[in-house]
């Protein structure tokens, strides 16, 4: 590895930490700004305003709101993210517990998402306003445009009820199983249905800069020289078109995360999206903090390992 | 390339073959819930979706009877009421035990209404128990002796033994308690039919067989708990064949499961009540004519057959039918009569006014709220009301209808699922229950003839004194109409034919000791 990498990779992760104190300071604030409160949640209908009153004040609400800040990120430094007013959990216990299942979930789909927008994309460019090109378009666009839940739905319907190949939700077996064979089972209809909408932007991204790619002049004086069109595709356009698929992969990232969360609703899959609605709904302030502390870091960390990878196959992008 | 491809169509080949998808095992029921349980502390929950296991797991010093709501004995054999209505003396069953091993004895009792009740007791800290309020007429419990245990209340309370039956008054074991402190709510230790085996976070629930149980050990080996939150797929999980039961069907999927052979449907009335809070303390609703017309004006019977497809029945007055002892069966529901409703409103000078209407998107036991609010909107302006809806997600709801409605709206959505004809208008229809009271009475309800008749019903410990009370009661509310009295709620489940023996409880509680599957 390059080694002036390391200072560009330490000055990011140092960049990390003012986002996500940025980021926390937004949420916490934005949490307050929403009508109703834990206690009441909590209470749910049978919160009187006095029950009301005397929970917040167990649970330390009474106090201003930045007051609530400072005390939780103080806590947060020394490594105590709370409890769940609701679970009465420990936040940590719950987030990595859930966080583990997004990426099971994300990284699947990523991975299948990559995979087939780059096979897409790169046959799409080679046979630009073919047939096949025509074909592979509509359908990345199908998925582009489709909504997520819908499309879970009907493939519950097809693959778990009419054709009984696959179970229609959860993680694992709910009697037995929980070996590897279990969980892949699970998992391909929630990733395929992710992945087939995160697929589009990278297929029709990749196509766009192997197109840009394959006009320049050193392809065509690749060719001149008599190399296999298999080789002039994939060692020398796709390598430089690369440099600009990365960063579309980090950024799709970021999508397959957010998009897990209705994903995880409907596939009931336990990960850190549906725990995050439900958080919110039940003003589980230090639950949606945590979590989205987790959520943020990780979609930093993505680009950031992104950005490294573009680093590594074009040097020119550091300076 | 081609052989990646082969390799991997083989692979999923194997995949799908090994086992293609399956029946749940044998003697395990799994069941389709709506939600994860927030705890499993029983002192510690308010929703039915958590009482449905926790019925499973723990016991209380009695229990509603099978089918009714009646009381009869449970961890309790017998008691004695003293004739004041003051003590409570119960007698214990003898050799008894907690999942965990220690004894079930007067000392435990002792503990869990402390642990409730007294801010003083070490583990009052492991709360906080939103519904202790059920006891709050308990002034001390004392063990006499190792299986006789004595309550003294403040003042006579005749719900106390119907609350006793209610999942808040499980009782937990005291060694969970000191064990796991806070978290006892995951490490669950009963004395009942199942014992608690493991919690996976939103995936399974899993309770199995008590072999010791004192009232016969189930014939399941084990039942899990699934929570699908989403309504669709618990429909689909139910036709796949990866679950045996599910509650709470959506009104849409009612009809197909009733017409599917292989599954079959359940249904139950319940002490629920879906009505609108009417604000009598600004005009129009101060005029009692104008509330009249209101109840005249909404087609109830297109509401619960409609939209609510025949989920729920209407509504008569404050008392759900499921009380039966307590029900006035004299009453008749507010017929739909929108002419009715248009003299009403002309006497009162009321044609035309604006109404402001707090609807919800949805919350605990609130069924449809959005259409069926848009259907009684539309209701009301057909006899010249205009209505402006405003909707709020259920917390953000609850935060302004509770605190009372002057000021703000002229109705609200509501909905209550009780276990006594005591709570609901003891709760939210008497003058000393208005909201800066900490009552629920958010429509400022007040009539001192009702006032009366609930503060007497519930301290008299004769059941038809009490009946003839809440009857005379239920024509008083009826006619002064605060609320709009719209539906009562029937509950569902599904389950597959395999699933044998199984009933719905009034009481809305899952009890599953007796299912078997085959």
């Amino acid at each position: 590895m390059n080694s002036s990498i390391w200072p560009y990779i330490g000055k990011r992760l140092l960049l990390m930490f003012p986002v996500l104190l940025g980021l926390t300071v937004i949420v916490f604030f934005i949490m307050a700004l929403i009508p109703g409160d834990p206690a009441l949640a909590i209470l749910g209908a049978f919160a009187t305003p006095e029950n009301v009153a005397q929970l917040n004040t167990q649970l330390g609400l009474d106090k201003t709101i930045v007051e609530q800040y400072f005390t939780w990120l103080g806590n947060v430094l020394q490594g105590d993210f709370g409890r769940s007013y609701r679970q009465n959990r420990a936040v940590l216990d719950i987030v990595t517990e859930r966080f583990n299942a997004t990426l099971i979930l994300a990284g699947t789909a990523l991975v299948l998402c990559s995979i087939f927008g780059i096979l897409v994309g790169i046959i799409s460019a080679i046979r630009q306003y073919g047939w096949t090109d025509k074909i592979l378009t509509f359908v990345v666009l199908i998925g582009i445009s489709t909504p997520a839940f819908w499309l879970g739905l009907l493939l519950i319907m097809l693959f778990a009820v009419q054709l009984r190949w696959l179970p229609a939700s959860g993680m694992y077996a709910v009697y037995g199983g929980g070996d590897l064979l279990d969980l892949i089972r699970h998992l391909i209809l929630p990733a395929s249905t992710l992945a087939f909408i995160a697929t589009g932007v990278i297929a029709r991204l990749t196509r766009a800069s192997m197109l840009e790619v394959l006009r320049q002049d050193y392809i065509r004086t690749a060719r001149a020289k008599g190399l296999s069109e298999h080789r002039v595709v994939y060692r020398h356009a796709f390598k430089a078109a690369l440099v600009s698929i990365v960063p579309v992969i980090g950024i799709q990232a970021g999508f397959v995360l957010g998009g897990a969360v209705y994903i995880e609703t409907v596939f009931q899959w336990p990960g850190i999206g549906s725990m995050l609605v439900n958080a919110i709904s039940t003003r589980d302030l230090l639950l949606v903090q945590g979590g989205v502390l987790f959520v943020a870091a990780a979609y930093v960390v993505f680009n950031l390992i992104a950005d490294v990878v573009q680093v590594l196959l074009d040097p020119r992008v550091t300076s | 390339m081609k052989r990646t491809v082969q390799t991997l169509l083989i692979a999923l080949t194997a995949l799908l073959g090994s086992s293609l998808w399956a029946q749940t095992p044998p003697n395990v029921l799994v069941v389709g819930q709506i939600a994860e349980p927030q705890s499993l502390d029983p002192h510690a929950v308010t929703a039915v979706n958590d009482f449905r296991i926790l019925v499973n797991i723990y016991d209380g010093l009695v229990r509603y009877e099978d089918g009714t709501l009646n009381v009869e004995p449970s961890l309790a054999e017998s008691w004695e009421i003293s004739d004041d209505g003051i003590h409570y003396t119960f007698n214990l069953r003898q050799g008894v035990s907690f999942h965990d091993g220690s004894p079930f004895n007067a000392e435990a009792v002792v503990f869990n209404f402390e642990r409730m009740l007294n801010e003083d007791h070490p583990y009052h800290d492991t709360g906080p128990f939103p519904l202790a309020f059920y006891f709050g007429e308990v002034a001390s419990v004392e063990a006499l002796s190792e299986y006789q245990v004595r309550f003294t209340l403040s003042e006579p309370f005749a719900p106390f033994l119907s609350n006793l039956a209610y999942p808040t008054g499980l009782i937990i074991s005291p060694e969970a308690v000191r064990e796991h402190g806070q978290d006892v709510g995951r490490n669950p230790s009963g004395t009942g039919a199942y014992q608690f085996e493991e919690w996976r976070a939103n995936a399974r629930v899993v309770v199995s067989r008590n072999s010791d149980y004192w009232d016969g050990a189930p014939e399941l080996e084990a039942v899990v708990f699934r929570p699908i939150t989403d309504a669709n797929t618990r429909v689909a999980e139910m036709l796949s064949g990866g679950i045996d039961m599910m509650v709470e069907v959506p009104p849409d999927n009612v009809a197909t499961f009733a017409d599917a052979g292989d599954f079959q449907l359940y249904e139950q009335a319940g002490p629920h009540l879906w009505f609108l809070i009417l604000n009598l303390k600004e005009a129009p609703f101060d005029d009692k004519r104008v509330r009249q017309a209101v109840n005249y004006a909404i087609d109830k019977e297109a509401l619960v057959n409609d939209v609510l497809q025949g989920t729920a029945t209407v509504a008569t007055g404050p008392t759900p039918p499921a009380f039966g002892w307590a029900y006035n069966e004299d009453l008749e529901p507010y017929p739909y009569n929108p002419d009715r409703a248009r003299e009403l409103l002309a006497e009162a000078g009321a044609e035309g006014a604006e109404i402001t209407f707090y609807v919800t998107e949805g919350g605990s036991g609130m069924l449809d709220p959005i259409s069926m609010g848009t259907a009684i909107q539309a209701d009301l302006a057909a006899v010249g009301l205009r209505v402006r809806i405003e909707t709020y997600e259920w917390n953000t709801f609850l935060g302004l209808v509770n605190p009372g409605l002057e000021g703000k709206a002229d109705m609200a959505q509501m909905a209550w699922m009780t276990n006594d004809p005591d709570t609901l208008p003891f709760l939210a229809l008497r003058t000393e229950a208005w909201p800066e009271q900490g009552g629920f009475n958010s429509g400022y309800y007040s009539n001192t003839t009702v006032d009366d008749l609930l503060n007497r019903a519930r301290t008299s410990t004769d059941q038809d004194e009490r009946a003839a009370l809440y009857r005379e009661m239920q024509e008083i509310v009826y006619d002064d109409a605060p609320w709009a009295f719209i539906a009562n709620w029937q509950q569902n489940a599904v389950a597959t034919d395999r699933v044998q023996n199984f009933r719905l409880q009034p009481s809305f509680l899952l009890l599953l000791h007796d299912v078997s599957k085959q």
